[in-house]
């Protein structure tokens, strides 16, 4: 509702308009309806906070329960504040009381005034020594060059070639979190195992799900990946395409992989395409082999760069 | 003897030369200008009890056994930053409730920041000349966002950790400089060691000295301009109505200062945030089902859930899919925050000052536009949670992300013509939104019925009295007669005005 603004005529700064407030005014009387059971009202909450406060001293003195020693300050801490927000509320004059306010906007000659003085005394300041301010801006912008070296670049090594491979090496055996090497054996039909190459167990950027999808037979999942997937077992990168997560969680029925992050599903039998959710591109699979003592090993590393995209890293489908 | 020590420090810093004026400064009265200091007070609960918890967390990456009395974990590897984590929870006297007032203490922090900010929005007190400390406002926004998210990924618990992640995968996506930001921010590959110390010291140092400066800045534009305030009760542009600072509001506000501390700390003890003994330790081929982030990065999260997968991609290049909803999105948010004040002051061409506030109501274009965008950023953080509605409403993931992605486009275009109707109806009923004063129903001696308004405390809530200029209060010649009992200088109101 847009009240006409009261244009109340008194105007601000001139002494002699000056009008003392009697003190019986209205304004002085105090907010509350009843004082004296406001005035109760806040001794009772500053007394409440004292026992809280002398009880949070006992608890702590007596090492109590999270709970105890949190009830306590809370309850000191409201009471306390109710006390001091009441009185203020209530037992002070109820106004309202005005100031003046000056507006932001200054004027032409004031404006003026200010910029002629910098421009003036600047002009003195630098003339017919414009070389030096060259030489001065020369020096410093060196100097910013320079410092962003120590700023940026000892934070931390340039990416190279870290983003392109993992630690997979031709022959690498899959090894499980406690060190072993996986066995043929080792995972059943439907059972799903995390794997590293045995010299990075744990590792972030290595981590492959080793997956037994079927009994037996080779698993095709994609036009040249023939051999990829040998004896039921097929195994792919375990960091999501979209944000790095681990994809950790194994459909059996639908054979597909989930992201638990942003329910990104992919399809292990297309190559472990994205069928769901924001990712982008398919997991990276691992090509193995299952050689004569039945242990399962990498015929070799990812072909592409595993996880999340970035700049460099150039289009693949 | 204060007299003395007061005479002392005064003599050096002249501080009765524009004390009085301080005293005097009009905090004008409405519910909603609390909300800022919500904010103000819980960045001060955060600082106290973050000092509390620099003294045990230890920030390192590195593996210890641990060995406190938590039976579950003990004998595991856990880093550091865990373990010191786990022994503030359990070890430490008080520390679980100083770790849990400081993880409420942030939640309130950001929470009281964006109301006070759609606040500050939908009155229009960001108009000229006010638009800078917009700015600050909402940079000390964003700062408070990164900060929540360092301190909740100090921990390095198994949620945490994931979050960390998936902020490298974030990083990584910026185009061109994406890689080198991610290792010169992590100090190498994903995950290396560097991460906790240098979040680290980012949290405890080098962001909160940077709100310290802008929280100076933005209160002291506060003064500065003066405060705004809503139409009604005398108040023009040119003056500021309320009550003074000495005593009135320093009452008040000192008590909203341990009202807020008594509320974080009840949430503290009776409602448990960040288990992390439950969640375990963070190893980065381990995860866990549900993984949401505190409830200001939710809006991000359900971006990056309902973002379609698409790349972009060319020659040696792409861009990839993170970048649209954790960069660019962001990004675009808030270019619009800052930029809003000068793009309406361009579309109402409206270049003069304003102190007093709209009603939102009166602005309904502005109004409508907030809402539906505000509504945008809630449908997101609705989807930050597809996972868990899927599951609770035993619907299928496939439906409730097509029906987030659906909503994110709907639900904005539903909302702006409602709010805009919404405000046109409210402005046609000038008395909505005002306390109705109460009737009492008597029957006459004839037998009819009259209601007949319940007498109000004289003066209050309707009566508006005018307001009378602080400068002009001048209790001392006005208790001139009474001036042996009352010293000069002294601000009391005699006892028969009580």
């Amino acid at each position: 509702m847009p009240d006409a603004p009261v244009t109340d005529g008194a105007q601000h700064g001139d002494a002699a308009s000056k009008r003392r407030v009697p003190i019986d005014a209205p304004q002085f009387d105090v907010a509350a309806k009843h004082p004296d059971r406001a005035a109760a009202a806040v001794a009772a909450a500053f007394f409440v906070s004292l026992v809280a406060f002398v009880g949070f001293g006992a608890a702590y003195w007596q090492n109590a329960k999270n709970y105890w020693l949190g009830i306590t300050l809370g309850v000191g801490m409201l009471a306390f504040g109710y006390g001091l927000a009441a009185w203020g509320k209530y037992l002070m004059p109820r106004g309202p009381f005005e100031e003046p306010r000056q507006l932001m906007e200054t004027k032409k000659e004031e404006k003026e005034l200010l910029i002629a003085d910098f421009a003036v005394r600047g002009r003195v300041a630098v003339k017919r020594r414009g070389f030096l301010v060259k030489f001065m801006g020369a020096a410093a912008g060196v100097f910013g060059i320079v410092a962003l070296f120590p700023l940026l670049r000892s934070l931390g090594p340039l990416p190279g070639k870290k983003l392109y491979k993992t630690t997979w090496r031709k022959g690498s055996y899959l090894t499980s979190i406690d060190g072993k090497r996986v066995k043929v054996s080792d995972v059943d039909v439907g059972g799903i195992m995390t794997v590293f190459p045995e010299s990075d167990v744990g590792g972030a950027l290595s981590q492959t799900v080793l997956l037994h999808v079927q009994d037996g037979g080779s698993v095709v999942t994609m036009k040249g990946r023939e051999s990829w997937g040998p004896q039921g077992f097929v195994a792919f990168s375990k960091v999501c395409t979209h944000a790095g997560c681990p994809v950790g969680l194994y459909e059996e029925l639908t054979q597909q992989l989930l992201c638990p992050c942003h329910q990104s599903l992919f399809d292990i039998y297309a190559g472990a395409v994205p069928v769901f959710g924001p990712a982008p591109r398919p997991l990276p699979q691992l090509p193995l082999y299952i050689d004569s003592s039945g242990h399962i090993r990498a015929q070799a590393g990812y072909d592409e760069p595993i996880g999340p995209g970035f700049w460099e890293r150039g289009g693949t489908t | 003897m204060i007299d003395k020590l007061f005479g002392w420090v005064d003599d050096r810093l002249a501080v009765s030369r524009g004390g009085r004026h301080l005293l005097n400064k009009i905090f004008p009265d409405h519910w909603s200008f609390m909300i800022g200091e919500i904010a103000l007070y819980s960045f001060i609960v955060l600082v106290l009890t973050g000092i509390f918890l620099t003294l045990y967390f230890v920030p390192s990456a590195h593996d210890v056994v641990y060995q406190g009395s938590y039976k579950p974990l003990q004998g595991q590897t856990v880093s550091e930053a865990y373990n010191s984590t786990i022994n503030i929870s359990f070890a430490v006297r008080g520390g679980l409730l100083i770790r849990q007032m400081h993880h409420w203490g942030a939640n309130i922090f950001v929470g009281s920041i964006v109301v006070h900010m759609l606040r500050v929005f939908f009155t229009g007190a960001f108009r000229k000349p006010r638009e800078v400390n917009w700015m600050v406002g909402a940079t000390l926004l964003i700062l408070a966002i990164f900060n929540g998210f360092l301190g909740y990924s100090l921990p390095d618990d198994l949620i945490s950790g994931t979050g960390i992640r998936i902020s490298f995968s974030i990083l990584e996506s910026v185009p061109i400089v994406g890689s080198y930001l991610a290792f010169f921010l992590f100090g190498g590959a994903y995950p290396g060691t560097a991460i906790i110390p240098r979040f680290f010291i980012i949290h405890v140092l080098i962001i909160p000295l940077v709100i310290f400066g802008l929280l100076g800045a933005h209160l002291g534009m506060l003064v500065r301009h003066k405060h705004t305030q809503f139409r009604g009760r005398g108040a023009r542009e040119d003056n500021v109505v309320g009550t003074p600072m000495w005593p009135g509001f320093i009452a008040k506000t000192t008590g909203f200062l341990f009202l807020t501390t008594g509320v974080t700390a009840l949430l503290g003890a009776l409602i448990q945030i960040n288990p992390i003994w439950l969640y375990g330790q963070y190893y980065p081929y381990k995860v866990s089902y549900a993984v949401q982030p505190d409830w200001y990065m939710g809006w991000l999260d359900g971006a990056l859930r309902v973002m379609p997968s698409w790349e972009i991609h060319f020659p040696g290049h792409m861009i990839p899919n993170a970048f649209f909803p954790a960069i660019l999105l962001p990004g675009i948010t808030f270019t619009l925050i800052y930029m809003w004040p000068m793009i309406e002051a361009k579309l109402t061409r409206d270049t003069s000052e304003h102190h007093l506030l709209d009603r939102p109501r009166d602005r309904p274009m502005r109004t409508a536009l907030g809402a539906a965008v505000f509504a945008f950023y809630f449908v997101l953080f609705g989807a930050s949670a597809d996972d868990v509605l899927a599951n609770y409403l035993s619907l299928s993931l496939n439906f409730v992300l097509w029906t987030f992605r659906v909503l994110c486009i709907v639900v904005p275009i539903i909302v702006f013509p409602v709010a805009y109707k919404i405000c046109k109806e409210l402005q046609t009923a000038p008395l909505a939104g005002k306390r109705k004063s109460h009737n009492v129903v008597m029957r006459t001696a004839e037998g009819a019925y009259v209601a007949v308004p319940v007498e109000q405390y004289p003066g209050y809530q309707e009566e508006e009295l005018e307001p009378v200029d602080v400068d002009e209060v001048d209790l001392v010649s006005a208790l001139a007669a009474d001036a042996e009992t009352n010293p000069p200088g002294v601000y009391r109101v005699p006892r028969e005005y009580r």
